[in-house]
């Protein structure tokens, strides 16, 4: 990998990040990340990866974008109304970063699907906007061994915590089955830059993981609520010995053992 | 006193159910850990808070 004299200006200041430095450009220019869902949360961090310079990133929806979602997923705009989210992010990330290889993944993410999706790359971004889905790409990323950013967002707040194969808990063992009863952006409202803190705090995560600068939100899970501006790190550093994706006896060994677990019913779409 | 999240809480004695009955966390959308240690949902009516314990909450919201 040459740092060529355009990227010398481009990531100039990455380079007096001594975190980062020429090396951490080199590893973040070489990295494959992947982002599953490019709504609210997906924008800010597909655009903070193709800016930051991640070589190849991985979009994955099935949606189109719609005039309601411009209030909060700001990597698509007025002319993307009726595009794939796909192509309106890709494009976006391309304006943003030329070099940047964009591959789309089109469609929904689904217990038949996506081992073969998150095989190709180095680190998944969790934008998803359900627990249904959420725990999909849980339960995948443990059983194929892939660390993962995890989020959530409704209203003003959420959470974000990372997963990394063998070094803290993943979603399962902190949450246990997926809840069937949370409310959806759609019904209890969100904020755009509340939306727009979490999925930066995404982005971070996945920088560095690739770069190795810092310490993770692995084992901790942070939370945010911007109404009362209240933020916390809740350290929960060990995994559940009877989670059951990646317990000692783990019930879910397959994706096609859960694989109705993931189903979204039809009142919450 | 338990510490919950940081808060010095006057819960000592209390299950995590009886705890949770007071407040506005859903049961199924939460992670509940006493000294670093995660409490299965299924416990919750029996793990009782003890004086000096540090408790974390974590309330998880689905949206994206």
């Amino acid at each position: 990998m040459v740092i060529d004299k355009d990227k010398a200006k481009r990531y100039s200041r990455h380079f007096a990040l001594k975190e980062i430095g020429v090396s951490g450009q080199k590893k973040l220019l070489s990295s494959k990340v992947l982002v599953i869902g490019a709504g609210g949360l997906g924008s800010p961090v597909i655009m903070y990866l193709a800016a930051a310079g991640v070589g190849t990133i991985g979009i994955a929806d099935g949606d189109t974008v719609d005039v309601s979602n411009l209030q909060r997923q700001i990597i698509h705009n007025e002319q993307s109304v009726g595009v794939p989210k796909t192509v309106s992010a890709k494009r976006t990330a391309e304006s943003i970063a030329p070099d940047v290889n964009v591959v789309i993944h089109e469609g929904l993410v689904t217990a038949e699907n996506i081992m073969d999706i998150i095989s190709q790359y180095d680190f998944i971004v969790d934008c998803t906007d359900r627990f249904e889905t959420k725990f999909l790409i849980n339960d995948a990323c443990v059983l194929a061994k892939k660390p993962y950013s995890h989020a959530g967002v409704v209203r003003f707040g959420g959470q974000a915590m990372t997963y990394v194969p063998g070094k803290g808990p993943c979603l399962r063992c902190l949450m246990g089955d997926v809840p069937k009863d949370a409310p959806t952006c759609r019904e209890a409202g969100v904020l755009g830059a509340a939306v727009g803190v979490i999925g930066s705090v995404q982005a971070l995560e996945a920088v560095k993981y690739i770069t190795g600068a810092g310490d993770l939100l692995c084992g901790r899970v942070l939370t945010f609520e911007g109404l009362e501006m209240k933020v916390r790190v809740h350290n929960m550093p060990y995994s559940d010995p009877d989670c059951p994706v990646c317990g000692i006896k783990p019930r879910i060994t397959d994706l096609s053992v859960s694989k109705d677990e993931y189903m979204i019913s039809c009142s919450n779409l | 006193m338990v510490i919950i999240n940081g808060v010095k809480t006057d819960a000592a004695g209390k299950t995590v159910d009886e705890y949770l009955d007071g407040t506005d966390y859903s049961r199924t959308r939460i992670a509940v850990e006493i000294n670093g240690v995660i409490v299965p949902k299924s416990q919750y009516s029996k793990a009782v808070l003890a004086d000096g314990d540090e408790v974390e909450i974590v309330g998880f919201v689905g949206g994206g």
